[in-house]
């Protein structure tokens, strides 16, 4: 059942639930950061629309640096900024940045560790019929392997906006990955939001311990993670789904004290399998308790064009493929 | 050599057909429409800087090119390589029309299972040479292979870069500019297309080029301006780009994004979206109207 805890959307499992694209809440973030303080300034590499930095544009025009098609010049200039003394962040869509000003990002933002915030939209094959060349579906493992870097998922556009909020707080650089479509409101303004603190969304009736899973899901498609948390309780299996928003630095406590309980893992993103949020899942698992995994994601292939529902179907990202995956890892348990 | 040998090789030649400048601006208004009815069909796109560079891909792939649309592998072709990937509908419909896949088959642009993807596949489509999307780094992969021609295999066919003015913005552009001029790679045609428009405005205003030329020119370039809807300027500057030596060309080809669309013509706003169904049917007609004009005969 959902945990009453975590206050999520009353109509979450509704069929008209209501959808906003990530993006949007990086936009209201950016705004609310913004009004905060002073010294957050925001660039953006020709897309301000497309990225909602137009949000800040139009409430703070000068403090908004247009920098034209630069993502490269965009990430140093940013580190320049930090280093006198603002909080830049920075827009484009995640195959650029981070994707194309990589070591811009990793010697004058990481290594140099200033307060560097970078925003990555249209990340995940859901971008749709752009095709390949526009789906990042490396940039957590591109951020999460550089040290300083902080990097934040969040699984819809109200907690978009708070973890970009939150982003302008904390003095690290901080990478929040953000997608292109629509996608459910699973939580409310109430919904705890804590950088860094992973939370339970859906809570496994008691865990018989022949009969529980922890499903660890980032992003948007933590709603086909309680989708099909919620079909396997019809089952019988009883699942523990915990909203992993923070990819780094990973809420171990949280992970461990469920995995204790049942065992075996299944970890959901839109992202390569290789290197990204479920593979920082994995190299904690095998430190600390060894469980078996599987993990649903891209299974090392580029995107393609297609609508977003098609794309997701066809590299098996949706509930059914949860539900599968789960049940794969059950046979698996130790 | 080809797989035919050397009379493979000449095939193209003979039978490269001479089009008249009447005839390239039918094809260029056909590919227009082309473009409309893909973008019509994917439901999502870009209008402005496909319609703005239909002439110059008529002119490239009917008048200028050396390649044999049956047989997109050729070696002793000359390459296209187009960096600004975004504007891929005109080279499709281009490719379509030069023989390179079925007219039936633009329909499935932006589809799942497409040969035609969003942003063009080298892997998925043969004749477009190259992936390309992310913008500013189609120069240096054309320098590259523009290189390999002339200093290493000693080749004939030349190379041909399409860009767009928004990715003059872009540093690697200047990289590959600085390594084309430093080579001399006279084998090396770049064509700006000079529209003024990127995503969120104009250029001008959202990073100045200007004097584009004189940056080119001060990288050791060739540099040619033209009416970029003039097939035979165009065509003109493709041949003196040939009879250059010791530099590389840039022809900035001055354009009008959406060309040929009233209301699109010259407005940013269509940089990346496709017309509805009632707009798609104004623009068809606009486009017809044109198609009249250069022909004189009613459909
Ligand atoms: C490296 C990179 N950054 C950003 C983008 C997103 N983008 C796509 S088209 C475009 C506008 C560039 O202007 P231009 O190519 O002149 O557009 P057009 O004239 O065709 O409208 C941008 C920023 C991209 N494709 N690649
Ligand atoms: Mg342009």
């Amino acid at each position: 059942m959902v945990n009453p805890k975590a206050y999520l959307a009353p109509e979450v499992f509704a069929k008209d639930v209501k959808k906003t694209p990530t993006r949007n809440g990086y936009g209201e973030g950016l705004v609310i950061a913004g009004e905060k303080n002073p010294n957050v300034v925001v660039l953006c590499a020709d897309l301000s629309e497309s990225t909602r930095s137009e949000y800040f544009q139009k409430k703070f025009p000068e403090r908004f640096v247009e920098v034209g098609v630069a993502e490269q010049n965009m990430a140093s200039l940013a580190a320049g900024m930090a280093l006198a003394g603002k909080v830049p962040f920075i827009s484009s869509y995640a195959t650029f940045s981070p994707g194309r000003n990589n070591e811009q990002i990793r010697t004058t933002i990481a290594l140099n560790d200033v307060n560097v915030k970078i925003g990555g939209a249209h990340a995940g094959i859901s971008v749709g019929p752009d095709g390949a060349t526009h789906q990042a579906l490396e940039d957590i493992a591109l951020m999460r392997v550089m040290p300083n870097m902080r990097v934040i998922y969040p699984c819809d556009a109200i907690e978009a906006k708070k973890a970009t909020a939150a982003a302008a707080e904390i003095e690290w650089p901080v990478y929040i990955r953000l997608a292109r479509e629509a996608t459910p409101v699973i939580t409310t303004e109430k919904t705890p939001f804590k950088f860094g603190k992973a939370e339970i969304f859906w809570q496994g009736k008691d865990l018989p311990a022949q009969a529980g899973v922890t499903i660890i899901a980032s992003g948007p498609l933590l709603y086909e993670a309680l989708l099909a948390a919620s079909k396997l309780q019809k089952q019988g299996i009883s699942a523990e789904v915990i909203n992993n928003h923070t990819i780094k630095p990973l809420d171990q406590k949280t992970i461990l004290a469920s995995v204790r309980k049942t065992r075996v893992v299944v970890t959901v993103e839109e992202h390569q399998v290789a290197g990204g949020m479920g593979s920082a899942v994995v190299e904690m698992l095998a430190k600390n308790f060894p469980v078996p995994v599987e993990m649903i994601g891209v299974q090392d292939r580029y995107g393609e064009s297609g609508k977003p529902d098609e794309l997701l179907e066809a590299f098996g990202l949706t509930a059914k493929y949860i539900i599968q995956a789960v049940k794969r890892a059950l046979r698996r348990k130790r | 050599m080809g797989r035919f040998g050397i009379i493979g090789e000449l095939i193209p030649f003979m039978a490269k057909k001479q089009y008249s400048l009447q005839e390239l601006d039918k094809i260029a208004n056909e590919i227009r429409q082309d473009i409309i009815r893909m973008l019509l069909e994917a439901g999502s796109g870009h209008s402005a800087g496909p319609l703005g560079m239909a002439d110059v891909f008529t002119a490239l792939y009917f008048a200028v090119m050396n390649h044999d649309p049956k047989n997109p592998d050729w070696e002793e072709r000359d390459r296209l390589i187009l960096s600004n990937g975004h504007i891929c509908p005109v080279r499709y419909a281009a490719m379509a029309r030069a023989g390179y896949f079925p007219l039936e088959e633009l329909k499935t642009l932006r589809k799942f299972g497409s040969r035609l993807q969003g942003h063009p596949e080298r892997k998925k489509l043969p004749g477009v040479e190259t992936t390309s999307g992310p913008l500013g780094s189609g120069l240096s992969q054309a320098a590259g292979m523009a290189y390999v021609a002339k200093y290493i295999d000693k080749k004939n066919w030349r190379v041909f870069c399409a860009m767009s003015d928004g990715e003059q913005e872009a540093g690697q552009t200047w990289e590959a500019a600085m390594f084309a001029g430093k080579n001399k790679l006279n084998n090396l045609t770049g064509i700006i297309d000079r529209n003024n428009i990127q995503i969120d405005g104009y250029v001008e205003d959202i990073m100045p080029l200007e004097p584009l030329r004189a940056k080119y020119e001060a990288f050791n370039w060739n540099v040619i301006e033209i009416d970029g809807h003039n097939i035979e300027e165009i065509i003109d500057a493709c041949s003196q780009a040939k009879a250059t030596q010791e530099k590389p060309t840039c022809i900035i080809a001055h354009t009008i994004p959406g060309k040929g669309v009233s209301f699109m013509e010259n407005k940013f706003e269509w940089h990346g979206k496709p017309p509805k169904p009632e707009e798609a049917k104004t623009a068809l007609r606009e486009l017809r109207a044109i198609g009249v004009k250069i022909t004189g005969i009613r459909e």
